[in-house]
C-alpha cells in the first residue's frame, strides 16, 4: 500500500508526531466546566442564577452559624453580645441540650442508663443488620430488649429476669413439641411461658429491691430519647405483625382473612394522631376507674398497631410480586404452609418489600414528634412546651428547630442508606 | 360529663361505670401528693426551668393548694395538659386540679361539669403597637390594618369594637400566634391583637421590646382561674379547699401578710381579728374544710402572697413586665376581692 503512494504523494512523513496534550480548553476542570455548566448559553445562565441563590443563602447561613453565641444566660443576653450582629443564639443548646436529649424530668444523674441502653442497642443491632459481624452477637440482640427495660425503667431486676426466664420456657416446650406440628409447638410454648409467668409473678413483688436501678415513671421519659425509644419499639414489634397480617389477609380461612382486611383497612384509613388521641383521652373512659394504663404503653401499642398495617401492605405487595410458580414450586416439594413461607416465600417476599419497609419505618420515626400533642415531651415537644415558654428562652426558633431537624435528619439519612446498601447486598437477579 | 361517661359506658360495654372520679381531699391526702394539670408551656404562667423544676404564676397556685392541703408546696405532681386533652385529664381523675390559664365561660362551668373556683387572673384583649405609630388609645386606630388570628374569639371582639366605636379597619388575618409576631415585625400591619397577657409575653421576646407598646383598652373579657369537676359533697369540699386557698392569698396581700413575716404572724393573735382567723391564731376555719388551722400559713409561706407570685412570675420587673392593672386589689383599683374570712 505504501509503496504505491509513495510515488505520488510528494511528501510522506516518516516519523510520528510528538504526543501533545489536549488542548486546554478540552482537559481538566475547564472541560468539566465547559460540558457541565456552561454547555450553551441557557445553561449557562442558569448555572450563574444558582450560583447567586446559593450565595445568597450561604452569606446569610454561614454568619448566622459561625458568629453564633454558645454561651449566655438567656435571649437578652445574646442579643446584647450579638450587638446587632447577624448571628445564632446557640446558648439555649448548650443549656438545655440534657433536656432536648432527655426530656426535662428524667434524673439528671441517672443520664448514663439511656447512654448505656442506646450503646447497647448498637451492639444488639449489629448482627441483625450486617451479615458480616459473628453471630456471637445475637445473644446480645435477646438479651437486649430485658437489659434496656431494665436500664431504662429501673425497678429490680427480677422482673425482666422473670419475663426472660418465661420466654426461655416457652421457647424450649416449642422446641420439643414443633416436631409434631408447628401449631402444637406455639400453642405448648405459649402455655409454658404463661405458666411460668404467673408463677415468677410473686417474687419481684417480694423482693422489690433486689439489684434495683431507681425506677423512672414513663412519664419522666422525654426528648430524643423518646423518639429513638418509641421508633425503635415500634418498628420492631410491628415487623412481625405487619408479616402476620400480611399473611393473614392472603389466607384461605375466611374468619382470619376478614379479620386482617377490616384492621388493615380501618387503621390505614385513620389518622395516627387521631388514634394517639384515643390512646390518650379516649381509653381513659373505658377502662375501669383506678386502672393505671401507663400512657407511654398505650402510645406504643397505638403506633405499633398503625405502622403494622402500613408494613403489612407493603409486605402484601411483595408476596404479589411473587411468581406464581414459587408458591407452585413449594407445594410440589412437599412442603408444608409453614415451610413454604419460611422457606422460600417469604425471604423472597420480604426481598422485595425492602425499600417500602424503610419508608414506612422512617416516615414512622418522624411521626414520633406527633406524641407532643397529647403532652408528652419528646423532642419536639420540648421545643414547642417547656423551652419556647420559659422567659430566657421565648422567641429562640431556628436554632432549636435546626436542632430538632439535625437530629432526625442524622438518623433517617443513615436508615436510609442502609437500606440502599442491604438492596445492593441482596441483588442476587443478574441484571 | 355526664352525657360522655353515657356514651363512653355505653360503647365500652358498661366497663366503665363509676368513671366519674371527682377528686376529693381524702384521695389527695392519702396519696400524698396532689396531681395539678398545667399548661406544657406558656410563658410566665408554668414552665420548667433548665433544672426541671416548674415554675409560673399557674404552677405557684399548684404550690399553695399543695400546702395547704399537705403541708408541702412540693409535694406536687405536675401534669401537663394541651388545650385539647386539659379537659378530659380533669373529667378522668387523673388530675385533682386545673390551673392552665383556662377561661371561665358559662358553658365550661354549666355544660362541661366542671366547677371554676375564682379567678387568678383577668386577662383580656388588647393591641400592641409600633411605638413610632403615635398612637396612645386604641380609639387611634381609626383606618389601621390589624394583625388577628382566624376563627378565633378575638376576630370577633375585635369586628365588635371598631363596630362599637364607628372608626374602620382592615383586618390582616393570621392562623397562629408566632405568625402574628412575624407579620406584625415585618410590618404587614398597624397593630396586633391577642390576649394581653400573651401580647406582653410577645412583646417581651422582641430584639427591641421598647419600640413597641401595647395600648390600654382591653376590649374583651377572659377571666381565667382554676377549676375542679364537680361531684358529691366531697368534691365539693375540695372545690371549696381551692377556692379559699386563692382567697387566703389574696386576703394575705390585703391583709399585709406576706412570705417574710407571715411566720411572724401566725406565731401568736394580733390586733386584726381577721388576719387571726386567717391564720389560724383565732377560731376554726381550717377545720370547716377539713384541713389543720395552719393551712393559709402553709399556703402562703409556700410563695408568697398574690402579690408577691404576680411580681415574681410575670410582675412589671420580669422580662413579661405585665402591670398589675385589673388584678389589682379592689382597694388599688383593680377587680381583686375576696369575700371575707369569717
Amino acid at each position: 500500500m505504501s509503496d504505491t503512494h509513495a510515488q505520488t504523494v510528494a511528501y510522506v512523513r516518516e516519523s510520528f508526531l510528538e504526543q501533545a496534550p489536549p488542548p486546554e480548553r478540552e482537559t481538566g476542570p475547564i472541560r468539566w466546566l465547559r460540558v457541565n455548566l456552561f454547555s450553551n448559553w441557557f445553561y449557562a445562565i442558569l448555572t450563574l442564577l444558582s450560583i447567586y441563590v446559593v450565595y445568597t443563602l450561604l452569606s446569610d447561613f454561614l454568619p448566622w452559624l459561625f458568629n453564633g453565641v454558645w454561651n449566655a444566660s438567656d435571649i437578652r443576653e445574646c442579643r446584647e453580645i450579638l450587638q446587632g450582629a447577624t448571628g445564632g443564639c446557640f446558648a439555649v443548646l448548650a443549656e438545655r441540650w440534657n433536656q432536648l436529649l432527655f426530656g426535662f424530668s428524667f434524673p439528671s444523674d441517672q443520664y448514663w442508663r439511656i447512654v448505656v441502653a442506646f450503646l447497647l442497642f448498637c451492639i444488639a443491632a449489629a448482627p441483625v443488620l450486617f451479615a458480616a459481624v459473628p453471630r456471637v452477637l445475637f445473644v446480645v440482640t435477646g438479651l437486649f430488649p430485658f437489659v434496656a427495660y431494665y436500664l431504662i425503667w429501673g425497678g429490680t431486676i427480677l422482673t425482666p429476669l422473670a419475663v426472660l426466664v418465661g420466654v426461655v420456657a416457652g421457647y424450649f416446650a416449642y422446641r420439643r413439641l414443633v416436631d409434631q406440628s408447628f401449631a402444637m409447638g406455639l400453642l405448648g410454648g405459649v402455655v409454658a411461658g404463661l405458666i411460668v409467668w404467673w408463677l415468677a409473678a410473686f417474687v419481684p413483688q417480694d423482693q422489690p429491691s433486689f439489684l434495683a436501678l431507681r425506677p423512672i415513671p414513663s412519664r419522666d421519659l422525654g426528648g430524643f430519647a423518646l423518639n429513638l425509644m418509641l421508633g425503635v419499639i415500634c418498628v420492631s414489634l410491628s415487623l412481625p405483625f405487619g408479616i402476620l397480617l400480611a399473611l393473614g389477609r392472603q389466607s384461605r380461612l375466611p374468619i382470619i382473612k376478614w379479620i386482617c382486611v377490616v384492621f388493615i383497612e380501618f387503621v390505614r384509613g385513620v389518622p395516627l394522631i387521631t388514634l394517639l388521641f384515643v390512646a390518650n383521652v379516649v381509653l381513659a373512659y373505658f377502662l375501669p376507674p383506678g386502672s393505671n394504663f401507663d400512657l407511654i404503653l398505650r402510645v406504643i401499642i397505638m403506633i405499633t398497631m398503625f405502622a403494622s398495617a402500613y408494613i403489612a401492605e407493603v409486605i402484601r405487595g411483595g408476596l404479589a410480586a411473587l411468581p406464581r410458580g414459587q408458591y407452585e414450586a413449594a407445594d410440589s416439594l412437599g412442603l408444608d404452609y409453614t415451610q413454604a413461607m419460611r422457606l422460600i416465600i417469604l425471604p423472597q417476599a420480604l426481598k422485595i418489600s425492602i425499600p417500602g419497609i424503610v419508608n414506612v419505618a422512617v416516615g414512622l420515626f418522624k411521626d414520633t414528634t406527633l406524641v407532643s400533642i397529647i403532652s408528652m415531651f419528646d423532642l419536639v415537644g420540648m421545643i414547642r412546651g417547656p423551652i419556647l415558654a420559659s422567659t430566657e428562652w421565648n422567641g429562640v426558633y431556628w436554632e432549636l428547630y435546626g436542632f430538632a431537624a439535625l437530629l432526625f435528619f442524622i438518623v433517617c439519612y443513615a436508615i436510609s442508606q442502609y437500606s440502599q446498601w442491604l438492596e445492593r447486598q441482596l441483588n442476587t437477579e443478574h441484571r | 360529663m355526664k352525657k360522655t361517661v353515657l356514651i363512653g359506658a355505653l360503647t365500652a360495654g358498661g366497663l366503665a361505670a363509676g368513671m366519674a372520679s371527682a377528686a376529693s381531699l381524702s384521695d389527695v391526702q392519702s396519696r400524698g401528693t396532689l396531681n395539678c394539670g398545667v399548661s406544657t408551656g406558656l410563658v410566665g404562667f408554668s414552665a420548667p426551668d433548665a433544672n426541671g423544676n416548674w415554675q409560673g404564676f399557674d404552677v405557684a397556685l399548684c404550690r399553695a393548694v399543695a400546702a395547704a392541703v399537705l403541708g408541702d408546696p412540693n409535694a406536687v405532681e405536675f401534669v401537663p395538659t394541651t388545650g385539647k386533652t386539659r379537659f378530659t385529664s380533669l373529667a378522668s381523675g387523673e388530675i385533682d386540679l386545673l390551673a392552665r390559664n383556662t377561661t371561665w365561660t358559662f358553658s365550661r362551668d354549666t355544660d362541661l361539669g366542671f366547677e371554676f373556683t375564682g379567678i387568678n387572673y383577668y386577662d383580656g384583649q388588647g393591641f400592641m403597637v409600633p411605638t413610632n405609630l403615635g398612637v396612645t388609645s386604641a380609639l387611634d386606630l381609626d383606618g389601621a390594618t390589624v394583625c388577628v388570628q382566624t376563627g378565633t374569639t378575638t376576630e370577633l371582639n375585635l369586628a365588635d369594637f371598631f363596630r362599637a366605636n364607628n372608626i374602620s379597619y382592615e383586618p390582616v388575618p393570621v392562623e397562629t400566634n408566632a405568625e402574628g409576631q412575624q407579620q406584625y415585625l415585618a410590618g404587614a400591619c398597624d397593630a396586633y391583637t391577642t390576649d394581653a397577657s400573651g401580647l406582653a409575653a410577645t412583646r417581651a421576646a422582641f430584639e427591641n421590646p421598647g419600640d413597641h407598646v401595647i395600648l390600654p383598652e382591653i376590649i374583651s373579657k377572659e377571666p381565667l382561674g382554676p377549676l375542679v369537676t364537680e361531684g358529691d359533697s366531697d368534691a365539693s369540699q375540695w372545690g371549696d379547699i381551692v377556692r379559699w386557698t386563692l382567697n387566703a392569698l389574696i386576703a394575705a396581700e390585703e391583709l399585709g401578710i406576706n412570705s417574710t413575716n407571715v411566720a411572724d404572724m401566725a406565731s401568736s393573735a394580733g390586733d386584726n381579728p381577721e388576719v387571726n382567723r386567717l391564720l389560724g391564731t383565732e377560731g376554726n376555719l381550717g377545720e370547716m374544710i377539713g384541713l389543720s388551722n395552719d393551712w393559709a400559713v402553709q399556703a402562703i409561706s409556700a410563695g408568697g402572697n398574690y402579690g408577691e407570685l404576680f411580681e415574681r412570675n410575670i410582675g412589671e420587673n420580669t422580662p413579661i413586665g405585665l402591670a398589675r392593672g385589673l388584678n389589682a386589689l379592689w382597694t388599688d383599683g383593680g377587680l381583686l376581692y375576696t369575700p371575707p374570712f369569717r
